[in-house]
């Protein structure tokens, strides 16, 4: 086939698609995230995970985390459209692989095995801040705090080990050292 | 104690502050309360329309013609439902609306009540912003705030949701605070630098051209005349968008026309070739760039824009200058004076090549047609119209279509704010309402909806708004009896197989004027035709003119699809050489 020279925007060729962790400091008024995760649908960009609750009681201030994906140009636009959001007071763009950026999740596991499969999995998943919030002689329940594709590999881990139910906030973000991101 | 206000006087009060004069809208159960508040307003008239979406496009014209906001007020459910088109235009466009809905009480919200629907969550990818009131207190600081965003940085649409228990509730009311700042939204510190190093790609530049659009519009009348300066002072061709026609003088003879998909073989060309673009105030739209790999491919392209993210989001930048359009154009034109007075000369020589090729491309007569003596060419009506409207003051709107691109082409605009279009949603039924809130805004001037027959049934209702106010507008409908640009891609691209673009069973626009109580002219013959038009001019009440024009007759020059950007269909000789293939089918 004859290759298209259309006059109108063809598909080009994609760039090189990164993952960004994008901050958004919101004032905590009704429906505000909706108009950002509207922003993110309306306009086809991706969110792999979302966090977002009120950190400035004082100043009514929400920190809305999100990890997106998407090409320089594309993460480009989403924190541009994002800073023209009434409501945005700022917006912090971090690369996965910045070495100066902290990123965490959260999650509850709930194993329901005997208890040397439990000691197994809390083995298991030592590495990553293991604490027992709760446990019965057939049961317990496990915080782990690790990066995203950790907790990936520690549910897939712990499936032999009687995983029942795993839930998990999305990442937040932290900067490293005495800098603060303004 | 001060004095409390209810809800709907504040709306009023607020209003009154913000200097409205008119309101374009509808009553219905939600805003009786701010309809109730009306008669004590003596300086704000409320213009009664016939559907929501023709309040919508009425406060675009109002605010398009005059650049200030225009004021929409609708009720709940449907009357928020239908205005959500007009809201949409309107944020494609940037114009600046106020529109404030009325909502079931709070109690209610939520209870799937009578004519309640979730207005703010419907418009809020619509909007720049919007708020439901919750509490009457917020209400007047909303109500200004509403204003600031419309009007500030690059304008658009914002929704006021008022639900009925806040318009009678009452507190205290306070005037705008000139203090608040939107969170820094407001972008115009571009820094001397920046202008240098245009003044430097300026200068270097053997083949530029300004790429102007709807910026220098809404930025005021003052970026039109900086532009003209500048131009005259470096003597770059200049071409505009669809949205900034006007800015430029169009029979000035540094200016190439209108670019894009039916702008002119100069224009297009020139932007194919060049080695310095300066866009002012556009935005890349893809009816202009065509293809992006193949789109300006060897210059260097500056930016100007008041919206940070319109900058790199489709067309990769060398230098973005992120401000006001009249404060950047000021400044460039300043540093050209101070560094070199002789610039004007030196650029000339230096760009006289270019000026030859562009003179070469010009031979083509790009938005030439084969006229005929029997029956009315499309484009002969729309150059009639002008050479017969040129010597007044005229507006013109238009709906979408053929007939638009037509006008676009063959209207020439001599001043910023006289030519209302919808360009970035493409509204049919948008030139009728428009035209209506032009007039409002200018009683005396003549006002004329190029319009087309399919376009104009969409809102046709307006007339009747049209003459309940005595508005004198001028519909003139280029009336070929099908959806003229649908047809023509079907022509082009679907083997003629003209699936439901003819309109079977048209009114008969004559006795529809007159049913609506306005004059009905029509013209069949081209000899026939100055006549009429100049007895519409002089009709001093709304006319529908129903200018029967060749169906058959198709919009040149064309970029047609699976084609690059320099090689343009010219006419019907070109095409049997330039059939659209593959892919290029598939491509709106």
């Amino acid at each position: 086939m004859v290759k298209s020279k259309s006059a109108y925007s063809t598909p080009s060729k994609l760039g090189k698609i990164d993952t960004h962790i994008i901050v958004v400091w919101v004032d905590n008024e009704a429906s505000v995230l909706s108009r950002v995760v509207g922003l993110f649908s309306g306009r086809g960009y991706n969110i792999e995970s979302l966090a977002v609750a009120e950190v400035d009681q004082k100043n009514n201030l929400s920190r809305i985390t999100i990890v997106t994906t998407g090409t320089p140009q594309v993460i480009e636009q989403i924190v541009l459209q994002l800073k023209k959001l009434v409501p945005v007071h700022k917006v912090g763009n971090f690369k996965r692989e910045d070495k100066k950026i902290i990123f965490k999740e959260m999650a509850l596991l709930k194993i329901v095995a005997n208890s040397s499969k439990i000691k197994k999995a809390l083995n298991a998943c030592k590495k990553y801040n293991p604490v027992i919030l709760d446990k019965t002689n057939k049961s317990a329940v496990i915080q782990i705090t690790a990066l995203r594709r950790e907790v990936d590999s520690v549910t897939k881990n712990l499936k032999p080990f009687g995983l029942v139910s795993a839930s998990r906030t999305g990442a937040v973000a932290m900067t490293r050292g005495a800098e603060i991101f303004n | 104690m001060p004095k409390l206000f209810s809800g709907a006087e504040i709306v009023f009060k607020c209003l009154e502050d913000q200097k409205v004069e008119h309101i374009f809208g509808y009553p219905g159960g939600a805003v009786l309360p701010i309809y109730d508040e009306l008669k004590n307003h003596p300086t704000i008239k409320h213009i009664l329309v016939r559907h929501e979406q023709g309040a919508g496009h009425a406060a675009e014209g109002y605010a398009r013609s005059t650049g200030k906001p225009g004021v929409v007020l609708v009720t709940s459910g449907p009357g928020a439902t239908n205005v959500v088109t007009a809201l949409t235009d309107a944020y494609m466009d940037s114009v600046p609306l106020v529109c404030i809905s009325g909502q079931v009480p709070t109690h209610l919200i939520g209870t799937d009540a009578f004519q309640e629907c979730d207005t703010t969550g419907i418009t809020r990818p619509c909007t720049k912003h919007n708020w439901l009131v919750k509490d009457i207190n917020d209400l007047p600081r909303i109500m200004h705030e509403a204003f600031e965003v419309a009007t500030t940085g690059r304008p658009g649409p914002v929704l006021v949701d008022i639900p009925k228990d806040i318009q009678f509730a009452k507190a205290k009311y306070f005037k705008p605070k000139k203090e608040k700042k939107l969170n820094g939204k407001v972008l115009n510190k571009f820094n001397q630098k920046e202008i240098d190093q245009l003044v430097d790609l300026m200068k270097k530049a053997s083949k530029p051209v300004f790429y102007t659009g709807g910026g220098v519009i809404n930025s005021g009348p003052k970026a039109s005349e900086l532009l003209r300066e500048l131009v005259a002072l470096t003597g770059f061709p200049i071409t505009s968008t669809l949205q900034g026609l006007g800015a430029y003088p169009g029979d000035d003879n540094q200016f190439l026309g209108m670019l894009g998909m039916h702008g002119t073989y100069e224009a297009n060309n020139a932007m194919h070739d060049c080695d310095l673009l300066i866009n002012i105030g556009a935005r890349f739209d893809d009816r202009i760039t065509g293809k992006i790999d193949e789109f300006s491919p060897k210059s260097k392209k500056v930016h100007i824009d008041i919206d940070p993210s319109s900058i790199n989001k489709i067309v990769k930048v060398d230098l973005a200058i992120v401000g006001d359009v009249s404060d950047v154009i000021k400044s460039t034109t300043k540093t050209l004076k101070k560094k070199n007075l002789n610039l004007e000369k030196s650029n000339k020589q230096k760009i006289s090549k270019w000026w030859q090729q562009i003179q070469k491309w010009r031979t083509k007569q790009s938005l030439n047609f084969i006229n005929s003596d029997k029956i009315i060419k499309p484009q002969h009506a729309v150059q009639r119209l002008y050479e017969l409207t040129k010597n007044q003051d005229t507006y013109i709107t238009t709906e979408v279509g053929q007939h638009q691109m037509w006008a676009a082409q063959h209207y020439k605009f001599n001043k910023p704010n006289r030519w209302m279009t919808s360009g970035g949603l493409g509204t049919m039924g948008y030139g009728l309402p428009a035209a209506i809130g032009v007039q409002v805004a200018h009683p005396k001037k003549l006002v004329v909806d190029i319009a087309g027959e399919a376009s104009i049934l969409m809102t046709m209702q307006e007339i009747s708004t049209a003459v309940q106010y005595n508005l004198p507008v001028k519909i003139f409908i280029l009336n070929n009896q099908y959806m003229g640009m649908v047809r023509q891609w079907q022509e082009l691209l679907h083997e003629k197989n003209y699936s439901e673009s003819y309109s079977e069973a048209l009114p008969d626009f004559v006795k529809l004027a007159e049913a609506y109580g306005c004059v009905g002219i029509r013209a069949e013959k081209p000899d026939e035709l100055d006549e009429k038009i100049e007895e519409m001019i002089s009709i001093d009440r709304p006319v529908i003119f129903d200018c029967h024009v060749d169906q058959a007759e198709n919009c040149y020059p064309m970029i047609p699809s699976g084609k690059p950007h320099n090689q343009m269909l010219l006419g019907p000789k070109d095409q049997e050489e330039n059939r659209i293939t593959g892919k290029g089918k598939s491509l709106v």
